[in-house]
């Protein structure tokens, strides 16, 4: 049966959208079939994380309008097959998103994916709790910061409240993604530890994702990070995280960078 | 950088823990009563529509917070043909 997940996280620039884009082919990278969505009606940008920022003809609001069929505004992504993209209106805001637009279109895609992920916009407003409706799984992004970590709060008291799930009186099954994460700088004490956020959010922790310059140099070049590189530390966190939420149990580490020889003969030298 | 702060090798981390334990505590209990005003105000609207006819939005509820005691102010207005002789009730 099929799965939408959402990337949510209330504050912005914590990394919903380089989450959702490295989820989402993660997943195409596993063998599902995946959507990933773009719910930022007026900034989209999953598009151009994406790299298919020039092949955007009809969007979300073009659907769910009825302006356009499903299968038009979809974009196939070029490297992953079984990988599509729908992307976010620029023109209009999210004023323009409708409930029963949203999810007839969420019902239209639980048809032909496996898996579709939704990239909320930042903010508690209408786009972010349209984002999260229809989810049956949320992961929580969050930067081991104090104004991030209040945000992630708030929106986990919203995915309790305000999806379909939580309102028949199931549960919506929820994980923290902790990004930007430095080890060094929280053993010296000066970054909250993974436990620390952990016990204050009391969600399971999906993935830890560690700072790299990894995730800015893939979104430079429009590819998700665990296509980019998916031996780079980020990129391997990413993919661990897929496979705890395929249900394999896969140990929780902070992956760090892999230098090869030359690499290190270098830093040596430049040290 | 004072001498004191060269013994304070803690660092920072473990204020932010503090601090936001402490607001979200209290940002918790605070949602929590956002919800309780909406549920009240529509547990009194279906006791009142039993007996009267009122517009949603002709329907106040506050809650204010006191040092030790909380009110609860409920402010119902309806049309004079809904109950003749009173405009305006108040409970």
């Amino acid at each position: 049966m099929a799965k939408v997940l959402v990337v949510t996280s209330g504050k912005g620039g914590v990394g919903k959208t380089t989450t959702t884009a490295a989820l989402g082919a993660a997943l195409a990278q596993a063998g599902e079939k995946v959507c990933v969505v773009d719910f930022d009606v007026g900034l989209r940008n999953l598009d151009l994380v994406m790299g298919a920022e020039r092949r955007v003809v009809y969007d979300l609001i073009n659907v769910t309008n009825g302006d356009a069929k499903l299968p038009q505004a979809l974009i196939k992504d070029k490297r992953l097959e079984n990988l599509a993209l729908l992307p976010a209106s620029q023109t209009r805001d999210k004023d323009a998103l409708t409930d029963e637009g949203v999810a007839r279109v969420m019902e239209e895609l639980r048809e032909r994916f496996d898996w579709i992920v939704c990239d909320s916009p930042a903010g508690i407003e209408r786009g972010a709790t349209l984002a999260m409706r229809h989810a049956d799984v949320a992961v929580v992004v969050t930067n081991p910061e104090v104004s991030s970590v209040r945000d992630s709060d708030r929106i986990i008291g919203l995915l309790d409240s305000k999806t379909v799930r939580a309102e028949k009186g199931d549960t919506i099954e929820k994980h923290l993604i902790l990004t930007r994460f430095d080890p060094a700088r929280a053993d010296r004490g000066d970054m909250l530890k993974v436990d620390d956020v952990l016990e204050i959010l009391s969600i399971p922790l999906l993935a830890i994702i560690p700072e790299s310059t990894e995730v800015l140099r893939a979104s430079n070049v429009g590819c998700p990070v665990t296509l980019n590189n998916p031996l780079s530390a980020p990129a391997r966190a990413y993919t661990d995280a897929v496979r705890r939420l395929k249900g394999e149990s896969v140990p929780m580490s902070v992956p760090t960078e892999r230098k090869s020889l030359i690499n290190k003969l270098f830093t040596r030298r430049a040290a | 950088m004072s001498v004191l702060a060269l013994f304070n090798r803690r660092g920072s981390a473990p204020v932010a823990r503090e601090r936001l334990q402490l607001i979200l505590a209290h940002e918790r209990a605070e949602n929590g009563r956002a919800d309780l005003v909406i549920t009240l105000r529509e547990e009194i609207l279906a006791v009142i529509a039993k007996h009267i006819t009122v517009e949603r939005d002709k329907v106040q509820i506050k809650l204010e917070r006191g040092e030790g005691v909380s009110t609860l102010g409920v402010d119902i207005e309806f049309p004079v043909a809904a109950e003749p002789g009173r405009k305006r009730a108040v409970a």
